[in-house]
């Protein structure tokens, strides 16, 4: 359960991409241990929110707090407690997985030691080892999943963002990976972003809505039920969106 | 340190484990010194003799560096494995010299076996075959930071046409390893003096001769356009960087 302490704060975080605001004003706190899914429709600004959030994107106006640390200012410093699972499996595809893991310890710059403690702690907790020395591009969309995920874990985050990481796997491998992502919710904060409104209700303590950039609904997946007066997590959805028009943020805080 | 050395030695790796990289980079200027010295043994060709073409094979074998490094930097962005990097506390010159430094290795490599073919074939081997290799650095560095331009820039699959079709028919035509380029007329020979290709090439064979004051213009030549390329490469690879 969530411990109520701010691990995420936005203030009117905002993101502009030529004449498109991709992200706009956005104000959101989300808690520590909490598992928060980012829900909306393609281009609502899920993916955006999660580059500034990780520093790899800069606001063009607002800020975003990480710990209490600044995207803007301290880039580097929340660079060292978070990481990022994206939405394609992103791996070094002619490196074994065991040298995945490896090349993840080394960008953190841990020496050899820890690297190997923290290797094979990895193979070991996501079920890699019989996979360890085979080809990351010779595994299954299922495997990679699991280990693009384990390499965004290896530097023990306190705050994981995974851009829609069962995109793409089949029923077995997402259920496999729902098991992952539930037993890793009491060790650190998580941002989820999703298109599966199942996944989001099985995972999140709360969710939130985004729509052309804007938040439009933020609560548990029974609020956004009761809410839209649906009886599915889908139905809910749809009809929050479809209700939602521009001006309609809500600050999102509990 | 250690983290541009994970990730430059990924570089390595990936390179190494792609039979294309090591069949075109590592294989094929092999076969055209073999097909060229063949061609030499039966109707000699002064150009073909092997201490004029062995410097100009190096050079032209570093043409696929390019293409390497631009279809990898490309593929990262495109796979979204620089993505999760970019949340790392990896910095810019991490990266850059993560991926230009394995290709220095590579081109070394490149020329070793080069010349190593060529001994075989007949070439005396002095000390300056090992300044040959060793200075085989200079023109690396143009041809690795215009990968890294590429790949910064293009697409997987502009990198292959641009890199793979015009830049190695630019080099073998404009660089005199196979004729004499005043063959061509006076405004491709203008031309060909313009860019660095030409300038490379002469610059190894001036370098294997042992002639260094001939040398020295075409290395400032060079080094020059390496320079320029790898200040563009850089601002590139940051400007994408900051657009991600």
């Amino acid at each position: 359960m969530p411990d109520m302490t701010t691990a995420i704060e936005t203030k009117n975080l905002t993101k502009d991409y030529k004449d498109v605001r991709a992200v706009d004003s956005l104000n959101l706190t989300i808690y520590q241990g909490e598992l928060f899914s980012l829900l909306g429709v393609n281009g609502a600004g899920k993916t955006t929110t999660i580059k500034m959030l990780s520093c790899v994107s800069s606001p063009t106006c607002g800020d975003a707090f990480v710990n209490g640390m600044s995207v803007k200012s301290r880039p580097t410093d929340v660079k060292k407690i978070i990481a990022v699972s994206p939405q394609q499996s992103a791996i070094a595809r002619n490196l074994s997985v065991k040298e995945n893991l490896k090349l993840m310890c080394g960008v953190h710059g841990f020496d050899k030691e820890k690297t190997a403690r923290k290797v094979r702690g990895s193979l070991g907790s996501f079920g890699l080892s019989q996979v360890a020395a085979r080809k990351a591009a010779k595994l299954s969309g299922g495997w990679q999943r699991r280990l693009s995920l384990a390499m965004a874990l290896i530097s023990e985050p306190k705050i994981l963002f995974l851009d829609e990481p069962t995109l793409g796997l089949d029923v077995i491998a997402r259920s496999e990976l729902w098991d992952t992502i539930r037993e890793l919710k009491s060790r650190m904060t998580i941002v989820l972003t999703t298109h599966y409104m199942e996944e989001a209700e099985a995972l999140s303590d709360r969710i939130g809505i985004m729509k052309e950039g804007r938040l439009v609904f933020c609560g548990t997946a029974v609020e956004m039920k009761a809410k839209s007066g649906k009886d599915s997590i889908e139905s809910a959805f749809i009809e929050i969106v479809k209700n939602a028009s521009k001006g309609t943020s809500k600050e999102a805080k509990a | 340190m250690s983290r541009m050395a994970s990730f430059s030695g990924r570089t390595f790796k990936e390179i190494l484990r792609d039979p294309l990289t090591l069949g075109f980079g590592l294989g094929f200027p092999l076969v055209l010194l073999l097909l060229l010295s063949l061609i030499q043994s039966n109707i000699p060709v002064s150009m073909f003799e092997l201490n004029t073409l062995t410097p100009g094979i190096t050079v032209f074998g570093l043409s696929f560096i390019t293409l390497f490094a631009g279809q990898l930097v490309s593929k990262d962005r495109d796979t979204s494995f620089l993505q999760r990097l970019y949340t790392t506390p990896m910095k810019p010159l991490d990266f850059v010299l993560g991926y230009m430094l394995p290709f220095f290795a590579i081109a070394i490599a490149q020329a070793l076996l080069c010349y190593v073919a060529a001994w075989i074939l007949g070439l005396e081997i002095t000390i300056n075959v090992l300044w040959s290799v060793l200075l085989i650095l200079v023109p690396a560095l143009f041809y690795a930071s215009l990968g890294l331009l590429c790949g910064s820039t293009l697409t997987e699959t502009q990198v292959g046409g641009l890199c793979g079709a015009l830049l190695t028919n630019l080099s073998a035509w404009l660089s005199g390893i196979w004729f004499n380029i005043s063959m061509l007329g006076s405004v491709f020979e203008k031309i060909a003096s313009l860019l660095p290709f030409i300038h490379a090439v002469e610059f190894e064979r001036a370098i294997l001769a042992g002639d260094f004051s001939t040398a020295l213009p075409h290395m400032l030549w060079v080094l020059g356009y390496g320079i320029a390329i790898t200040a563009l490469a850089v601002f590139a690879f940051l400007r994408q960087m900051k657009k991600q």
